[in-house]
């Protein structure tokens, strides 16, 4: 397989695509007969590189796999072709760069998004427009409960089940006394509220020893871990990542912080996460993540092995994503047998799709995905952080309950 | 609550200080004595820390001891003090005789460059560091456990504020430096080279951001988002401190450190807003912060704003009204997305308009003008789907009286002050606006913000909006031209260009520049309710410090000291990053190298380039006589 | 009624008496000059009757009306000009525009947001002008003049307010001495034709003795002479202690030129 620069290569294509689809704006909103079906996606590219990037990467060798085995079928072969584009990482940009790729670029539907406050934008402003949007990254539950809404699907699994599946994991190790530590801003905040609400119900006499909340990108480490050592709790849920995440557990790991208590963390066993804590990756740690080159499934394997490859480079949970959301692009667009936003709205509700973790459902109700995620315990192997002890838990059985999801949206 | 808690968190909160103070002193030295807003301050310390995961590894593999690990941190701190050496070199030397702020424009272009730069050498993964040798483990302390580094940090502090103390008053170097501090025209007066002092400044100034970031590595991985978490804090600290007193940085610095260990505990979430609220009551209170001092005063100084106001002849209305006749007729001959565009370009046209009516006539540089425009935002946002339901033709008209009523609370404190102080102040203000759109989640949505302001089905479609934009901003921008040319321009000039004299002669200057920070926020607030309504959602980002750095940018781009500057600067800057995003990856390294191309290119802006122009072409008279000192 | 009365001004700055029971009158049209040597008080008595500066004590009256303690604007409205030791103009304006700027103020339009400020009172200011000699130059940025001429302007903008007090701090500083003679004698000329008080500060012993009605010597904040300027001339205290050799020689001169037409 030819290795080319996806950036350079979407480019390119948008370049030499854009007169043509200039000339066929207006003739029809679903681009011209035989070209390449365009897909519009966005992403924190610049900003959240880490996850953006492999994310393209693998979501290109994916659209090559597809058009190499013959495009899409169910509309005459027809090729994909993804316009790769920078949100800006704020709504403001992201909302004039859809605006772009839907009248410049001419693309059928819209994918992507990292932050949660870009993807509800833009969600809105597809609802607004009435065209598809394929939310990839963005964890918020609002997206598919308050401020869901008919034209936008989740691919990955929110905040709430990702927490369930945490408080799932650990219910039963008898921890009652809890410190929370979460970043300050809403994933942060829903993920400790949904923590405090299901342990509440799952776990009898649960109680909450302290919350810290610093602040995103700037955890003053010391004062925090001092703050969260004096309430003594037995156990520690943690939402922080990136940055303050290895500056966290650096602290916690020297003033003894995490030592005879339980701690549980969301994401933490994502590559993006593992990779950057090094040999300071905590040990027995209980989180949801990635652990790419442990997962047997020979699909899997395959992609891993066609993955490195192609880059050079270790698969990141972005990697993955991005792969799942390319062949769930494909089947949606084979079902619907049109690139129509109503047509392909009634194809992905409750579309059965299978991917590289297993088979997986499109819940028609909140347009949330069942794909589910790999729970275990994080290891320290040479210098090296990993998962061992996981699972992959389908996210079926974590979903929020159809009364609330009916309560909640208002479509 | 027990001693031993209380001891460790006081610890870490002098950790914290130190480190702190370390990168502040630099900015602090480096403002005293070239009156230079570095935004890139920040960027030094990232680049500090990035230096250090790199050397410091590669010593540590010669030999293993804490030795090599300093040694790594100093070579770093001193690689850093050379790339501040380059920049005055290459860059900051030939803008010295431009206005003060267009070298912070030059300083945010290096910011936008260094970001990429960043993400491209060393890519985007964080990168940590090694822990240093011998202060690897923690230390028991009352028996609690502390970790050994920071005890270690805690006595850096101190000991850099010794060495600075023993550099300014045992040296010529740091003589100059105070001497500059307090009087930069003497200095020049005293034929001191300038240029060295200031390339000497500059690596000082550096070197301390660099060695800042170098130390941080046992603690914090190098990540690409350090320099923005650590540069609105270094100018806290510098500014409650007193811009220039390396003392006042130094007590600033123990305040924040405590006022954080022990903040937390209180309210956990104060984490956001804590140190601008501090800076806030502080500068009202000691209008130059704790340590500082008013500068010198007494120099005839031009002015940076409208020098002269060009009254347009037949061919400028000509001119004007066919730029406004193309604008309007856009949504006919461009296609949606060009409409689109020119819809943020208006929005963003009138808040820097308004931005301008601040800086460029009443002399109010404003660091927190997005506050106004987000107070807009939000207020026609959240009177659109609230508990209100207003529809946008009652929302959009609201959102000005919101903004104004905003803008007068605050402006109340911010004309009391002056220069960077009162810049700092409209800051720290527009940070406690963030910090509540943020915060307050049952209204405002917190940072999600609310989706589904979109306009009625009438102005449902984007060239019916445009015209829904194009009138108010018109209107407004026309409104506001008008007031510079009236009275009330003119005596905000007046007051700009000498308060004395507008005292002796009648003039309240201090409720006339309440009236016009009133009027600029509400133009802005105008601007806000517009914009969001044309992106069917409110965030916290439309109040955040990058959006009141864009506003920044399009004045100074455009010509801070023409009427019509900002106009051009808010479509050339917007253009460019619209031309730059769908490009590339590093779309932040080509619009800050075009921000520093027309600094050096333009000096005084685009428009004022095309003036001077004119200018000398009609030039009657002979340079101007020298005002005596 | 005399235009202006000081009684007993006093102000402190830390232990030190900047002014010290400051008392003196000053009639319409007559010219008082306050001299003493550096740090004497003359700019904290100056301020005070100003407005820049708050006595601790003591009262000033302007026309029978008190205004101690006024804020210089307020002052100002009551009716007394001001100018500066170091000229302080609109850099930015016109020479025109400098003095409409004051003429708007006076008559309380400094909040009109729509009326063109260049057309406002632009007669009444050229008039203004033309009483300094400097109409020809209405047009001109304030910033290209000479700095003498910039001191006419100050002037002119001081005199906009049709002022009963003029108070001058240094008129003549930073000048050359041709342009020093030539402003003194217009404000001495202005001052008498339309009764204007002028109370002014000078180094220039020449400019003192030459146009001055009366001269108070301040000494450590406290007043140790007072008179014509023949009284000054002859005190012996003042001799002593502050004109010295220099005075004396300038208080000569300018005797010898009076004499001499």
């Amino acid at each position: 397989m030819a290795v080319r620069h996806p950036s350079r290569r979407a480019l390119i294509g948008g370049l030499a695509a854009a007169p043509i689809a200039l000339a066929g704006r207006g003739a029809s909103g679903q681009g011209a007969g035989r070209g390449p079906i365009r897909i519009g996606e966005l992403n924190s590219y610049s900003r959240m590189a880490a996850f953006a990037v492999p994310y393209r990467n693998a979501m290109q060798m994916a659209v090559d796999e597809i058009n190499k085995a013959g495009g899409v079928a169910g509309l005459g072969g027809r090729p994909l072709e993804i316009v790769f584009r920078d949100d800006g990482s704020t709504p403001g940009d992201a909302v004039r760069v859809a605006e772009e790729l839907l009248t410049r670029e001419n693309v059928s539907f819209l994918a992507g998004t990292f932050l949660s406050n870009v993807g509800l934008a833009v969600s809105d402003f597809a609802n607004q427009r009435k065209v598809l949007f394929l939310a990839t990254e963005p964890l918020t539950d609002a997206l598919t409960m308050g401020s869901g809404n008919r034209y936008t699907f989740r691919v990955r699994p929110n905040t709430f089940m990702q927490t369930g599946m945490l408080v799932d994991a650990v219910k039963a190790k008898g921890v009652k006394r809890w410190a929370i530590v979460a970043p300050n801003y809403e994933y942060g905040q829903s993920a400790a509220a949904n923590f405090k609400r299901l342990m509440a119900v799952t776990v009898p006499g649960f109680e909450v020893a302290t919350e810290q909340y610093p602040a995103l990108g700037r955890v003053d480490a010391g004062a925090t871990v001092g703050a969260l050592a004096r309430a003594r709790p037995d156990g520690i849920f943690n939402v922080l990542f990136g940055a303050d995440l290895t500056t966290f557990v650096r602290e916690g790991n020297t003033r003894g912080l995490f030592e005879r208590r339980l701690v549980t963390s969301l994401l933490t066993g994502e590559p993006e996460y593992l990779i950057p804590l090094g040999e300071e990756t905590p040990e027995g740690w209980i989180t949801t993540g990635y652990p790419w080159d442990k997962i047997e499934d020979p699909g899997h394997k395959a992609f891993v092995e066609a993955y490195r490859a192609a880059f050079n480079d270790t698969p990141r949970l972005g990697s993955f994503l991005g792969y799942v959301v390319a062949y769930l692009i494909r089947d949606v667009l084979e079902k619907a047998k049109s690139t129509d936003t109503e047509a392909t709205i009634a194809a992905l509700e409750d579309l059965r799709f299978n991917t590289i973790a297993g088979p997986a459902v499109m819940r028609g109700i909140d347009n949330q995905a069942t794909l589910g995620a790999w729970v275990g315990e994080t290891a320290l192997s040479g210098r090296q952080g990993t998962m061992r002890n996981f699972r992959y838990v389908d996210g079926a059985q974590y979903l929020h309950p159809e009364a609330e999801v009916r309560a909640a949206r208002k479509d | 609550m027990d001693l031993s808690f209380l001891a460790t968190q006081a610890l870490s909160g002098l950790a914290s200080a130190s480190s702190l103070f370390v990168i502040a002193s630099g900015l602090s030295i480096v403002f005293g004595v070239t009156r230079i807003v570095n935004f890139a301050h920040g960027s030094l310390y990232m680049l500090g820390a990035y230096a250090a995961v790199t050397i410091v590894p590669r010593l540590l593999d010669v030999s293993y001891s804490p030795w090599m690990f300093f040694l790594g941190v100093l070579a770093s701190a001193v690689a850093v003090g050379l790339v501040g050496v380059t920049i005055e070199v290459v860059l900051l030397r030939r803008i010295y005789r431009a206005p003060e702020l267009f070298q912070l424009l030059a300083t945010f272009g290096v910011v936008l460059i260094v970001q990429d730069v960043v993400l491209k050498v060393w890519g985007p993964v964080d990168i940590p560091g090694p822990r240093a040798p011998g202060l690897r483990h923690g230390v028991e302390i009352l028996g609690e456990r502390f970790p050994a580094y920071e005890v270690f940090l805690i006595v850096v502090g101190p000991m850099v504020l010794a060495l600075l103390w023993l550099l300014m008053h045992r040296t010529r170097f740091g003589v100059l430096v105070r001497a500059a501090t307090q009087d930069r025209e003497m200095v020049g007066a005293l034929g001191v080279n300038q240029a060295l002092l200031f390339t000497a400044t500059l690596f000082l100034g550096a070197f301390l951001a660099g060695l800042g970031g170098a130390l941080q590595i046992p603690r914090v991985p190098a990540s690409a988002q350090m320099d923005t978490a650590v540069i609105t804090e270094a100018f806290v600290v510098t500014v409650i401190g007193g811009m220039g007193s390396v003392p006042g940085a130094f007590l600033a610095s123990l305040i924040i450190g405590q006022l954080q260990a022990f903040g937390i505990l209180v309210f956990p979430k104060v984490t956001l807003v804590l140190v601008f609220l501090l800076m806030a009551a502080v500068l009202v209170v000691k209008p130059y912060g704790l340590l500082g001092r008013p500068a010198a005063a007494g120099h005839a100084v031009a002015p940076e704003g409208i020098l002269s106001l060009a009254h347009f002849g037949r061919t400028e209305s000509l001119l004007a009204a066919l730029a406004v006749a193309a604008l309007l007729a856009v949504p006919l001959i461009g296609d949606a997305y060009t409409t689109k565009v020119a819809i943020e370009v208006m929005v963003f046209a009138l808040a820097a308009f308004s931005l301008q009516f601040l800086m460029g006539v009443g002399g109010l540089v404003s660091f927190g003008h997005a506050a106004y425009f987000g107070i807009g935002a939000y207020a026609a946002g959240l009177l659109a789907t609230g508990p209100l339901k207003l529809p946008m033709e009652a929302a959009i008209p609201l959102a000005p009286v919101f903004a104004g009523a905003g803008a007068a609370l605050f402006g109340f404190f911010v004309v009391r002050l002056s220069g960077i102080y009162l810049a700092m102040l409209t800051l720290a203000f527009a940070q406690i606006v963030h910090a509540v759109c943020f915060q307050w989640v049952e209204v405002t949505g917190g940072d999600n913000g609310v989706v589904g302001v979109w306009p009625p089905a009438w102005a449902g479609n984007r060239e019916a909006y445009f015209y829904v934009v194009a009138l108010p901003t018109l209107a407004a921008i026309l409104f506001l031209r008008r007031a510079i040319y009236a009275p009330f321009g003119y005596t905000l000039r007046a007051a700009r260009d000498s308060a004395t004299r507008a005292d002796a002669i009648g003039i309240d200057v201090r409720s006339h520049r309440w009236l016009g920070f009133t009027l600029a926020g509400a133009a802005a607030g105008l601007a806000g309710g517009l914009y969001a309504f044309s992106k069917g959602s409110i965030d916290p980002t439309m109040v955040s410090i990058p959006m009141s750095v864009d506003f920044l940018v399009m004045v100074l781009v455009g010509g801070i000291r023409t009427v019509a500057g900002p106009l051009v600067g808010a479509a050339s800057f917007h253009a460019l990053k619209d031309f730059f995003m769908p490009l590339t990856d590093f779309w932040r390294l080509f619009l800050g190298a075009s921000i520093i191309a027309m600094v050096l290119l333009f000096p005084r802006g685009v428009v004022g380039a095309a003036e001077g122009l004119r200018g000398r072409m009609r030039r009657r008279r002979g340079p101007a006589v020298a005002r005596p000192a | 009624m005399s235009l202006l009365v000081v009684d007993r001004l006093n102000k402190r700055f830390g232990g030190v008496w900047a002014a010290r029971a400051v008392s003196f009158s000053l009639e319409a049209g007559e010219l008082l000059a306050v001299i003493g040597p550096n740090g004497a008080g003359k700019s904290t008595t100056f301020g005070m009757v100003g407005g820049q500066v708050e006595p601790d004590s003591g009262a000033v009256v302007l026309a029978g009306e008190a205004i101690t303690g006024l804020p210089s604007r307020e002052i100002w409205r009551k009716g007394v000009g001001r100018t500066f030791q170091v000229a302080q103009t609109f850099v930015s304006m016109t020479v025109a525009e400098n003095v409409q700027m004051a003429l708007v103020s006076r008559r309380g339009g400094t909040r009109n947001l729509v009326a063109d400020t260049r057309a406002l009172h632009r007669e009444e200011a050229l008039a203004l002008l033309d009483g300094v000699g400097m109409r020809a130059d209405a047009d001109r940025p304030v910033s290209e003049l000479a700095y003498g001429d910039v001191k006419r302007v100050e002037l002119a903008v001081a005199l906009a307010a049709a002022p009963k007090l003029l108070l001058m701090d240094e008129p003549t500083a930073g000048m050359a001495s041709k342009e020093r003679a030539g402003l003194m004698e217009l404000t001495a000329r202005v001052a008498r034709a339309r009764r204007i008080g002028v109370l002014f500060t000078e180094h220039d012993m020449d400019a003192v003795f030459a146009h001055a009605d009366r001269i108070l010597v301040l000494v450590r904040g406290e007043i140790i002479a007072a008179g014509t300027p023949e009284e000054i001339r002859r005190d012996a205290r003042v001799k002593r202690a502050y004109l010295g050799e220099t005075g004396t020689k300038a208080a000569l001169r300018a005797r010898r030129e009076a004499v001499a037409p």
